[in-house]
């Protein structure tokens, strides 16, 4: 294993991770009132419509397959009898359909991004930067998905996902990743890409999905708090 | 019962001129920065009109406000299982184009421009694109009914009214609205915001956005009926009329009521039974929801009242100013101040005193009453129809407009007699409801209007709850990234 290896399974990740929780924190702290969603549907809601909508619900989708299948241990998924034929079929559907979801929502968001007028002028660098690497990291992600279709192949069950449990509980294994085939490795260093800048771009948001709002009441209150 | 102060305004549109000063000082003190050109917390609009932004009224389009589901009171938007269902796209959402694209003007033209044979021109420039652009709406659009034939019938009040009341010159009608943030009893903007950046201030009832809690979900700026919540599209949060809140809280009135050539606006303190509000505003009939509105006011002359009142912490120079109220005596006591649409269900607190307006057939001679003092037979062919006020102010109800109109030309023709040392007729106020010493009182505030009759405003008891001394200067806009300081060279 070479220093190479080292650097891009272990010294990269933990890197991205640390610059991805400080810059979420600092933001939290010194930069509160620049935390929003940005949303731009008050200067375009025709193609936001279907872009926003398609790519949240692919997303979401997208995120729960990736827990499912890089945090949950294959041996879970063996005691509880499910065949790796099953939960290859299952995986390669439902995780098809909602990143090719997420995808086309994300063209479509990108190419609103850069053409409406209103949007592209109010976009800040950060915007279109995370849009692009969107859309490139949901391409990878489907590549990668799509030259995988036998489930004889490659299964990242039994590499990627004790790789990146190892990775968030401190017992970092590089050599798990040597034998994983190249679209999964660029998809991966991608998404720490996309993490690292996480913290200073709208994407911020995603801590921010108001579920408390379900159990509020309606009318809240503020009283000036008494010294 | 649970007793709360409420800061209220009551808006006399009877003596409004329409000259929009109250818009302009709002605009200089408030909304001069960008991303938020084109708010206007304070507009004027002339009515009948779609108004700003557009057609705001059409409640089927915006979808503002409450209604009755199953006889609960419930956001007309959803509930909140579908507004987070909705978190993606807000299909409610006015956008830009509802209100107008900000401009400015390419002046350097006129001072660069080499000789020529025509003079140059400085055309309009987009804010958000910086692009060139035709202007096709703006605000006060349709200011004094420019464009009426058009838009007029597109008012969402000109509905039930009769055939004959047209957009033509011979019958044409026209008031003015001056409209800010109602800071409703039961505000359905704070009811739609997930993120808990809207709230209620127990104090005095100014409804408020946390900007640094806002994440730009912008349900409140569909939900609220009135269209009183923006959206900055250059900071990303929701900005709304803060009732100049830094000036109330000093015991000063709101810069659009302290500027008001008219003198039309007044400011004063109510007192309500918090527990009454759900109930208020969820009575069946929506012509009831101005009486049950009033229901939940509470008589600050009354011992009871005074006692509960300081035992839920209401300090005792507001229960003072609670008993001189302009606010209580147009509203509740004399019932001559109204609730802008009170079927939207929200129990608003900016009230409105109906406009008179000249009697039509009288001046045409068809079927004039015979005798020109004899109001009362006529306020059904007031230039502005009854049917059009009662859309505006009452749920549709003539029977409210016509009271309050009763009342208003009963104190002209009463004081009209007095002033020019004439008899003044007892059927007129026995007709209207009203003795003599309420007609004085009424005219007194509505026509004399002395700045410390209109304006009785509490100070806020900030002693008790921060630091005065290090908040000197300081402006609470002023940080990294906010809309900017108050300073002049900030």
């Amino acid at each position: 294993m070479n220093v190479w290896e080292q650097f891009l399974w272990v010294i990269y990740p933990y890197l991205v991770i640390t610059v991805f929780i400080v810059g979420h924190l600092y933001r939290l702290n010194n930069h509160p009132f620049s935390w929003t969603s940005k949303s731009s549907e008050f200067l375009e809601k025709r193609v936001l419509k279907w872009g926003s909508t398609l790519f949240h619900w692919g997303i979401l989708f997208v995120v729960i397959g990736h827990v499912a299948g890089l945090l949950v241990p294959v041996s879970v998924y063996r005691a509880l009898g499910v065949s790796d034929e099953a939960y290859h079929v299952i995986a390669l559907s439902a995780g098809g359909i909602a990143g090719l979801a997420a995808l086309l929502g994300a063209l479509l968001l990108m190419g609103r991004r850069f053409r409406v007028k209103r949007v592209r002028a109010t976009s800040s660098v950060g915007d279109l930067l995370v849009i692009v690497l969107l859309v490139i990291i949901l391409l990878t992600g489907l590549t990668a998905t799509g030259t995988n279709v036998s489930h004889t192949g490659f299964d990242y069950r039994t590499t990627i996902n004790p790789w990146i449990r190892g990775i968030l509980t401190f017992r970092p294994d590089a050599s798990l990743m040597e034998k994983v085939p190249v679209a999964f490795k660029i998809h991966i260093l991608l998404a720490f890409g996309l993490f690292a800048v996480w913290p200073f771009t709208r994407l911020v948001h995603v801590f921010s999905l108001p579920i408390t709002y379900l159990s509020r009441s309606y009318v809240v209150y503020r009283r000036h708090s008494s010294r | 019962m649970k007793i709360k102060a409420q800061i209220g305004m009551v808006m006399n549109l009877d003596k409004c001129i329409g000259c929009h000063t109250c818009s302009v000082t709002c605009k200089n003190t408030w909304t001069n920065r960008s991303g938020s050109e084109y708010m206007y917390w304070n507009n004027v609009e002339t009515k009948p009109g779609i108004g700003y932004p557009k057609k705001w009224e059409d409640q089927e389009a915006y979808r503002g406000g409450w209604i009755l589901k199953n006889g609960k009171l419930e956001l007309r938007s959803g509930g909140r299982v579908s507004r987070l269902a909705n978190i993606f796209h807000n299909p409610d959402q006015p956008t830009i184009d509802d209100y107008y694209e900000p401009w400015t003007y390419d002046y350097e033209k006129l001072t660069d421009s080499p000789e020529k044979k025509h003079q140059p021109v400085a055309r309009s420039k987009s804010t958000v694109t910086g692009e060139y652009m035709d202007i096709e709406w703006g605000p006060n659009w349709e200011d004094d009914l420019a464009g009426a034939h058009e838009t007029g019938t597109r008012d969402v009040n000109m509905s039930q009214i009769e055939q004959s009341i047209r957009m033509d010159f011979e019958e044409v009608f026209m008031m003015y609205l001056p409209r800010i943030c109602e800071h409703c009893l039961n505000p359905s903007c704070v009811s739609a915001c997930p993120s808990g950046a809207m709230y209620k201030r127990d104090e005095d009832g100014i409804v408020l956005v946390d900007q640094e809690a806002c994440r730009a979900w912008r349900f409140c700026v569909s939900s609220c009926p009135y269209k009183k919540v923006y959206f900055n599209w250059q900071t990303h949060k929701a900005e709304k009329c803060t009732l100049c809140f830094p000036r109330i809280e000093a015991g000063l009135p709101t810069i659009c009521s302290e500027t008001c050539v008219g003198r039309i606006r007044y400011l004063g303190i109510l007192l309500y039974d918090a527990d009454a509000i759900e109930a208020a505003a969820s009575v069946t009939d929506e012509q009831d929801l101005y009486e049950s509105q009033l229901s939940v006011f509470l008589d600050p002359h009354d011992l009871k009242v005074m006692e509960q009142a300081r035992r839920d912490g209401i300090p005792e120079d507001w229960l003072e100013a609670a008993r001189r109220s302009p606010v209580y005596k147009m509203a509740v006591d004399w019932k001559i101040a109204l609730p802008l649409h009170p079927e939207y269900r929200t129990l608003p607190m900016v009230w409105y005193v109906p406009p008179l307006s000249p009697i039509m057939n009288l001046f045409e001679g068809k079927g004039s009453p015979s005798n020109p003092e004899d109001v009362f037979p006529a306020i059904d062919q007031m230039r502005i129809p009854i049917q059009y006020l009662a859309n505006l102010l009452s749920a549709g109800d003539t029977e409210v407009i016509r009271n309050v109109l009763k009342k208003m030309a009963a104190m002209r023709s009463h004081m009209r007699a007095v002033n020019i040392g004439r008899e003044s007729n007892p059927e007129w106020l026995r007709e209207a409801g009203m003795d003599a010493d309420m007609v004085e009182a009424m005219y007194r505030l509505l026509a004399i209007a002395k700045y410390e009759d209109r304006f009785v405003i509490p100070a806020a008891h900030k002693e008790q709850c921060s630091d005065l001394m290090l908040e000197q200067g300081a402006c609470g806009l002023d940080f990294t990234g906010g809309p900017g300081s108050c300073g002049i060279f900030g």
